[in-house]
């Protein structure tokens, strides 16, 4: 529960009570919210929620254990094309969410594994090289398995894919309440979607505080500290590597279900970079920062570009700047300035396992 | 006195460079057992042999009556022997609390699934864990900064932590690596106060050091290496007396006698 106030630190911390509702009250309220600016904000929300399972996930690896993943948008591409494979016409399997998602969780898990096992003895740049040869192996063994079997359809993708049908109820159809009132289908993804990253919230900090997680924070201090003192460093990192995947597995199911559509295009280096990014400037290692990074990444520039394109026409009357390519200029300016301005990132990671309540004790029982 | 640890003929090479030949000695149950020498000897070294980051050329360690495994040191750390660095090295972003609490890993056996699902023992074990990690941390008398981020304690804190994250592996076989390196007078005395304490619990502890005078007072035995040969083993009395460890540590021709007789 502490992750909700920390989201907003300034009243966190003379409120935290307050600053718990105040997060609840926006993520339950949000859609109704963007509906005012129109639908298609509802539908960035989703794709917020998703970017957020994935910083999620990509937080594990990289803030917890220290390993930086420069490729984890593989994992995100292995769940989404299992999705595709195991529900759609592609391969006339239409196999239930259930059973598909969890899947996708383990796919994208064994291939965590087969990233890790090599990539063992490296750190730091090194490991980040390989991880991004890995992202792009993936996504060109997307492109390329069209032939001379068809098994990813190549650069087309795979078309019509199941949505998500929740007891035998399709959560891509809106729902009619009597004659005037329909709730569209974007909001029942939201909160579908909401769930699953609450439910990832909660399953990563009991993570982050347990041995499984201070193992981790150790190999990420100091590695050699960390075998001295008894941790087996190498199934730790497989660990990470294989739980932060499955956290992207999981998005890339709910990804392939909410979208109907999948192509290898989705999968670029680009993307492990905009995740990574919102890792990193929302806060390494912070829960809670890295919602919030992911949200602002996600909607900044959005934002942009529904005003961009306006002022570009206005102005010149054509639209010199691709937002595509506004949004990666973002990206980087928000680097560039969080980087001179608050390193540690938006909200910075603290120290977190340790009871201060307990430690008042014992100065008292001191005295 | 039982033998707790056996190093037999210990030999390590990097390259053309023997760092240590041929070093065999037993550590008793109990006891404080010293390893001096001049700089480069191989006091290091052998004490990375001994606690598996190294895999000798030849020789064994015998510990408990079982083979070490080489080249394995959470493996080193499950049998029973833990060390400190001669260079601090603490999880510099973790509290002095987490930092004892990580030590305790090799101890505790919360798996992922038991951890994501908070079951009893998973909660009991946690609960249990910072328990004990407060005990050592009162233990080695710094419990007032458990939730102080261990980079900025003070030097003498830092060294007293890395050794309660040492004992939070339990081991029976303490190993510290020049723990008074850097320390002033005061610091060392306190530091002897400890590694006596530490003894008194029942854990033997091997000690690597320069300062000669802390370690001709604490230990029971010692031995000498120079060159990467043992050239001396025996009580603190005896080994101050002999000639090759004076020549060793003073310079002159007793050093290649010495090698020589070995």
């Amino acid at each position: 529960m502490n992750e909700l106030a920390n989201a907003i630190p300034w009243l966190g911390k003379r409120n935290p009570a307050a600053a718990r509702w105040v997060v609840i009250a926006l993520a339950l309220a949000a859609p109704l919210i963007a509906m005012f600016f129109g639908k298609t904000w509802v539908r960035i929300l989703d794709f917020a929620l998703l970017y957020v399972m994935l910083a999620i996930g990509l937080n594990l690896v990289v803030g917890f254990a220290g390993l930086l993943d420069l490729g984890y948008i593989a994992f995100y591409a292995v769940g989404a094309y299992t999705f595709a494979f195991l529900a759609s016409p592609h391969f006339e399997l239409h196999l239930p969410f259930w059973l598909v998602l969890p899947l996708g969780a383990v796919f994208a898990a064994l291939a965590g594994i087969i990233l890790g096992l090599p990539t063992l003895r490296l750190r730091g740049d090194y490991l980040a090289i390989v991880t991004l040869g890995f992202g792009e192996i993936v996504r060109i063994f997307l492109n390329n398995l069209n032939h001379p079997v068809n098994i990813t359809n190549g650069p087309q993708g795979i078309n019509m894919i199941d949505p998500l049908v929740l007891f035998g109820w399709d959560i891509s159809r809106p729902i009619r309440i009597g004659e005037e009132i329909t709730i569209n289908s974007l909001f029942l993804y939201y909160y579908v979607f909401l769930a699953f990253v609450v439910l990832s919230i909660i399953l990563v900090q009991r993570l982050q505080i347990s041995r499984v997680g201070r193992a981790w924070a150790a190999i990420r201090d100091d590695e050699l500290a960390a075998k001295a003192i008894g941790i087996n460093t190498r199934n730790m990192k497989l660990l990470a590597f294989s739980l932060g995947a499955t956290f992207g597995g999981v998005a890339g199911g709910l990804f392939a279900a909410f979208q109907g559509f999948v192509s290898p295009e989705s999968f670029s280096l680009m993307e492990s970079i905009a995740v990574l990014t919102m890792v990193v400037f929302g806060g390494m290692g912070n829960l809670a920062g890295v919602v919030v990074g992911a949200l602002v990444l996600t909607a900044l520039p959005e934002i942009l570009r529904h005003v961009a394109v306006p002022v570009q026409q206005a102005v010149f009357n054509q639209v010199l700047l691709d937002p595509e390519v506004l949004r990666m200029l973002l990206l980087s300016l928000a680097m560039i300035f969080m980087m001179l301005l608050r390193p540690a990132g938006l909200i910075p990671a603290h120290s977190r396992y340790s009871r201060p309540e307990l430690v008042v004790g014992v100065g008292e029982a001191g005295k | 006195m039982i033998t707790l640890l056996e190093a037999r003929n210990i030999t390590k090479r990097f390259g053309g460079l023997t760092a240590l030949s041929d070093v065999s000695l037993t550590i008793r149950k109990g006891e404080v057992y010293g390893l001096i020498g001049p700089n480069g000897a191989g006091k290091t070294t052998f004490f990375n042999v001994l606690t598996g980051a190294y895999v000798p050329e030849e020789g064994e360690v015998v510990f408990n009556g079982t083979e070490l495994p080489t080249g394995k040191p959470h493996e080193v750390v499950a049998a029973g022997i833990a060390r400190t660095f001669q260079n601090i090295r603490l999880f510099r972003e973790m509290t002095a609390l987490e930092n004892v609490m990580a030590g305790h890993h090799i101890r505790s056996r919360a798996n992922p699934f038991s951890i994501l699902l908070q079951t009893r023992q998973a909660k009991e074990e946690e609960r249990l864990i910072t328990e004990r990690a407060f005990e050592l941390l009162r233990y080695v008398g710094i419990e007032r900064f458990a939730d102080t981020v261990s980079k900025n304690l003070s030097y003498g804190d830092q060294r007293r932590l890395e050794i309660a994250r040492a004992l939070a592996t339990e081991p029976q076989l303490l190993a510290l690596d020049e723990p008074a390196a850097g320390m002033n007078a005061t610091e060392t005395g306190k530091l002897r106060e400890l590694v006596q304490t530490i003894r008194h619990d029942g854990v033997t502890v091997l000690l690597i050091e320069h300062d000669v005078k802390l370690v001709m007072g604490l230990c029971d035995r010692l031995a000498v290496l120079d060159f990467g040969r043992k050239i001396a083993e025996d009580v603190p009395a005896v080994v101050q007396k002999n000639e090759a460890v004076i020549a060793a540590y003073l310079g002159g021709h007793g050093t290649h006698k010495a090698g020589a007789a070995a």
